[in-house]
């Protein structure tokens, strides 16, 4: 069953001179429920842009994005953010982790704001991804890889349908990486939550049985936009 | 029970907040407690020391003495503060005692006193029938005794006894005037035979001795009849040559009081008669009105001040906390939410400050209150009920949560993807 569904989503950004840019035109792209698939992308290609339209922290100029059945793009200010509350989870390259709380304390804050607070499920996640005995240590005394570590039990704290990960690997030694990948992926299946994971790393991307090229996708990521009926065959195989 | 969460929430991010930025919420919360205190105490004394001079129990109903300022009169008299007007013939005494109409009179004759407390020359009936308060009569400390009419006796008022440390059986020597001079000593010697008990009235700070050793101080000089008296030793003071500096009057009714006003202040030239005693301290504060309103402008300026501090110091944090604004928002906190947390942040600063304010109250009236007992006997109260000490905290809130809406705007308005760098 379909839980993502993209069509014809645009996205522009003002240049410096004024002109506008645009960095998403993508026609088409779906996620099934619990599939996990990784997006390939060059930096600067709008891998973060697109999941923050996902999200529903940036709109787009058109198109629409359906998660769970109901319509981001549609929504308000407020519905958008009570819908990536309640059915995202995001993890940050950066993990943005707020550095005055507590590890424990990152993940429920992260439940106020959607499901409502459990911190059993807190300590659960917390316990799950090796933390067990950190909940109450502060970012700054956590590891780099802990912290990572945290934000991938806060991402999954409001149980939500879809995880979208942002280079989520890209501050990680490779061993790291590669244990912490492992671990983003067991997280997600164990809790049912579809995983979209973009990154530029190959070694990464080789984890995936499916990954999918963003400028494959992306029409605005051409500068030939002759090739369109490539690109429409491309997106709709996808790509799945 | 989410909505409730999101307020746990919001609760839990202005805890956190507070925390770190400990130091300027201490200063600031300090300035505000200062700030709060001092109005509090500033509104608190002003009442109560209207209260205390305007509706506080005197014991008497109204003052006679010389033709001049009835509220000279009354400082001089009941509060025992000020200069004498002047004098008033001791016959003029025995009229008014005569006047069905007095239901009690008592003379007065000041102007000399021990270590800068005031000596009243007065007769007996001070301790045995004037009431200070409304049945309560002036109590002796065990081991003491009330003077008689004709003995170079003393009995001290509490606060005089404690501060130059009279006791029973002390001796001392008068001074004329109003502050101890040694060239102004007297030779003649009076013992201290009772101490009263505190009353938390002026009369705490009098040395009383009989007015009949007043007339006879050395160095004093009787002019009721006109002419200069000298009184001497063994020798009955003639009553013509007696005077006295003000009668304290207990009238029969109200209605008396109207006729002898009428009788003495509209239609005689000879004494002026204060009456009500608490009209005319009345007067004197509706005279300082402006005072109030200075008070009120000063107490308007402090919390602007205090909320121009709140409003720096919570607007200093905000560009270091856009990026956690901008992860509260990935989170799923709404721009409200975002501006909620400061308004409240900007509140609770105000509020511990304002409950700070209420040591700092505390402290200054406690002080005040020292104060004016030695000054003027007069005892305020530290937490009477005054509405200030509501009022200031309440608008020291309303202020600080008003002075945190353009820090909340300002982080209300962080845009959430520019925050959460980078980008890929």
């Amino acid at each position: 069953m379909t839980l993502l569904e993209i069509i014809n989503l645009r996205k522009s950004y003002a240049a410096p001179d004024g002109s506008r840019g645009e960095i998403i035109d993508l026609p088409y792209f779906s996620l099934r429920e619990g599939e996990q698939l990784a997006m390939e992308g060059a930096s600067g290609s709008g891998k973060t842009t697109l999941l923050h339209l996902i999200a529903g922290i940036l709109t787009p100029d058109s198109g629409r994005i359906l998660i769970a059945g109901e319509e981001m793009t549609a929504l308000g200010e407020a519905g958008r953010d009570r819908l990536r509350a309640q059915t995202v989870g995001y993890v940050f390259q950066t993990f943005n982790l707020l550095q005055g709380y507590t590890a424990l304390e990152n993940v429920t804050l992260g439940q106020m704001f959607g499901r409502g607070a459990d911190e059993n499920r807190a300590r659960e996640l917390l316990a799950r991804v090796g933390l067990r005995d950190r909940l109450n240590y502060r970012p700054r005394q956590l590891s780099v890889g802990q912290q990572q570590r945290v934000a991938v039990a806060r991402a999954l704290a409001n149980r939500p349908n879809l995880v979208l990960a942002d280079e989520p690997t890209g501050n990680l030694d490779r061993l790291s990486a590669r244990e912490s990948l492992s671990l983003i992926r067991e997280v997600c299946r164990e809790h049912g939550a579809a995983l979209l994971l973009v990154s530029h790393d190959q070694e990464v991307l080789s984890q995936f049985d499916q990954v999918v090229r963003l400028d494959e996708i992306n029409r605005a990521g051409f500068a030939d936009k002759e090739n369109e009926e490539l690109i429409a065959a491309r997106t709709s195989a996808h790509i799945h | 029970m989410k909505s409730w969460s999101g307020i746990r929430g919001l609760f839990l991010i202005v805890r956190r907040s507070l925390r770190q930025h400990a130091l300027s919420t201490l200063v600031t919360a300090f300035s505000i407690a200062i700030g709060s205190g001092l109005v509090m105490a500033v509104f608190a004394i002003k009442t109560q020391s209207y209260q205390a001079f305007t509706g506080g129990e005197a014991g008497f109903d109204a003052v006679l003495g010389a033709r001049g300022s009835q509220l000279q009169l009354v400082l001089n008299t009941v509060f025992h503060l000020e200069t004498s007007p002047g004098n008033i013939p001791w016959t003029l005494y025995q009229q008014i005692k005569q006047d069905p109409r007095v239901r009690l009179a008592i003379p007065y004759a000041v102007g000399d006193n021990y270590q800068g407390f005031r000596i009243v020359g007065t007769i007996s009936q001070i301790f045995t029938e004037f009431e200070y308060s409304r049945g309560r009569k002036f109590q002796i400390a065990p081991g003491g005794r009330f003077f008689s009419d004709d003995t170079r006796e003393a009995v001290i008022g509490s606060y005089a006894a404690q501060a130059t440390g009279l006791r029973v059986g002390s001796t001392f020597n008068p001074y004329h005037g109003l502050v101890a001079d040694e060239r102004q000593r007297h030779r003649d010697e009076y013992t201290v035979i009772g101490v009263l008990e505190p009353t938390n009235s002026p009369s705490d700070r009098v040395v009383w001795i009989p007015i009949e050793g007043i007339y006879r101080m050395s160095g004093h000089v009787l002019r009721g009849g006109g002419e200069g008296f000298k009184a001497r030793e063994g020798e009955t003071i003639p009553d013509e040559h007696k005077e006295v500096s003000a009668v304290m009057l207990k009238l029969r009714d109200p209605q008396s009081g109207f006729q002898l006003d009428q009788t003495i202040n509209k239609q005689g030239k000879v004494a002026t008669m204060a009456w009500p005693i608490g009209r005319v301290m009345a007067d004197l504060f509706d005279k300082l009105g402006w005072m109030n309103r200075v008070l009120a402008l000063v107490a308007y300026l402090v919390i602007a001040v205090a909320a121009g501090s709140i409003l720096a110091s919570v607007y200093n944090t905000i560009n270091e906390r856009r990026r956690e604004f901008a992860i509260l928002r990935a989170l799923g906190a709404r721009r409200s939410t975002v501006f909620a947390v400061i308004v409240t942040e900007a509140a609770t600063i105000s509020l511990i400050g304002s409950l700070g304010g209420y040591g700092v109250y505390g402290a200054i009236l406690a002080t005040t209150k020292v104060i004016v007992k030695a000054q003027t006997g007069v005892v305020l109260s530290v937490w009477q009920t005054d509405a200030a000490l509501w009022l200031t905290p309440l608008m020291m809130l309303a202020a600080g949560a008003l002075a945190g809406l353009i820090p909340a705007f300002k982080a209300y308005r962080t845009d959430v993807a520019e925050h959460l760098a980078p980008t890929s």
